[in-house]
């Protein structure tokens, strides 16, 4: 697998069709993200896949964006999966990257990973390396979904209680581009307190997710309390495709659904 | 092209999580939280996920700094570890050994904090050794 990504990458530097190559790379005994700026040189290119499948992802959208704001001119490709090709639709739809300037480099997720990520869709489009998963479904949010709402709400003011404020949900988040942040506003949050208010800024963010949020994971796994946000923002994804029929980077259209007036505009 | 993410352990406590700085020509940008560091496996608090934003402030001293005539003045390491060891001495000649004490760091590696210790106790002689992160 990683071979045929390595010859992709390869042939996309060859052929001048990109400068840079964000992927991951294993050095030092770890893993973590880094620019490729020569084809010939792929040592220690990995897939994040260390003693478990996507053990070792990383938000490499939101990475590439502070790298294409520097390097204007610079075209480059970057390793995506199903989520990774979900955020940079979603990314090109709000004008953070630009589609002429980024060549994604798919890869399918294995089914161990979609599993655990009860990934609707655990592929890209197009994917040079992997066979495509099956789809699962959101059984997280199902499990909640069937306890009582008093029980429900009591379940999760006590997941949110465990906060420790170090905004990792965000910090990680490939949709959270915004230069000024809600939950950095003194206006609404008390920033500098602890416990955070409960559960105004959890909710905060989750609403904030709405017709964002491309389902990565990233947040739940940088959550130092292990807050199940991941299945708050899959349920979050759920009301807003229910109400506006648009799933983040699954919809044809690519802008955020909450920017699109609708019907009620032409009154 | 300069783009460079460089790992790293924080400085801000003892705990020693993994973390990448993100350099973009030469300046330290953003911090990447280590997936594979077996500590913090792709966690940090609050101040780890901003430690790059200390690196390069003006406030940070980079120079050894002595005290002349009631202004802080810029000094070499040889002027400022000369005066150090000068009255380092002094006092312990005077007072004794146990009339000083060495409180170490968080913020540097283990090794350093094992010859400040070794210093304590072979060089001047005493036990008084205690540390910032022992809260």
């Amino acid at each position: 697998m990683i071979d045929k990504i390595k010859m992709e990458v390869r042939q996309l530097f060859d052929s001048g069709k990109i400068e840079g190559f964000l992927g991951l790379r294993e050095f030092n005994g770890h893993v973590g993200p880094h620019l490729f700026t020569d084809g010939a040189d792929l040592e220690g290119l990995v897939l994040g896949d260390r003693k478990a499948p996507g053990d070792s992802r990383y938000p490499l959208n939101k990475l590439l964006i502070t790298i294409a704001r520097q390097y204007p001119n610079e075209t480059f490709g970057v390793l995506s999966r199903g989520c990774d090709e979900r955020g940079l639709k979603m990314l090109f739809g709000s004008n953070q990257l630009d589609p002429e300037k980024v060549v994604s480099v798919g890869i399918a997720c294995p089914q161990e990973l979609a599993d655990a990520c009860e990934c609707m869709k655990p592929f890209p489009d197009s994917y040079v390396a992997g066979q495509p998963a099956e789809a699962r479904e959101f059984e997280s949010v199902a499990r909640i979904d069937a306890i009582g709402l008093d029980e429900r709400f009591k379940s999760w003011l006590g997941e949110f209680a465990k906060c420790v404020k170090c905004y990792g949900c965000r910090d990680i988040c490939p949709m959270c581009y915004c230069p000024e942040c809600t939950l950095g506003g003194r206006n609404l949050i008390d920033v500098g307190s602890l416990p955070p208010e409960s559960p105004v800024f959890h909710l905060t963010r989750a609403l904030h997710m709405a017709g964002r949020c491309i389902d990565c994971g990233l947040c739940s796994q940088a959550c130092p309390a292990d807050i199940p946000l991941r299945t708050l923002y899959k349920k979050m994804a759920d009301i807003v495709d229910e109400e506006y029929q648009f799933r983040p980077g699954f919809s044809d259209t690519t802008k955020p659904c909450l920017n699109i007036l609708g019907e009620a505009s032409k009154h | 092209m300069d783009y460079r993410t460089v790992l790293t352990t924080c400085t801000y406590c003892g705990c020693g999580c993994g973390l990448y700085l993100e350099v973009l020509e030469g300046r330290v940008v953003g911090t990447i939280p280590c997936k594979t560091s077996p500590l913090n496996e792709g966690k940090l608090c609050i101040k780890g996920w901003n430690i790059h934003e200390f690196v390069h402030s003006p406030k940070r001293l980079t120079h050894p700094l002595m005290r002349k005539n009631g202004a802080l003045t810029p000094v070499s390491w040889d002027e400022a570890l000369d005066f150090t060891a000068t009255r380092l001495r002094e006092i312990r000649d005077a007072n004794g050994s146990d009339s000083v004490a060495f409180l170490t760091s968080a913020k540097v590696t283990n090794e350093e904090n094992y010859l400040v210790q070794k210093f304590a106790r072979a060089a001047v002689g005493t036990n008084n050794v205690d540390h910032c992160a022992r809260l």
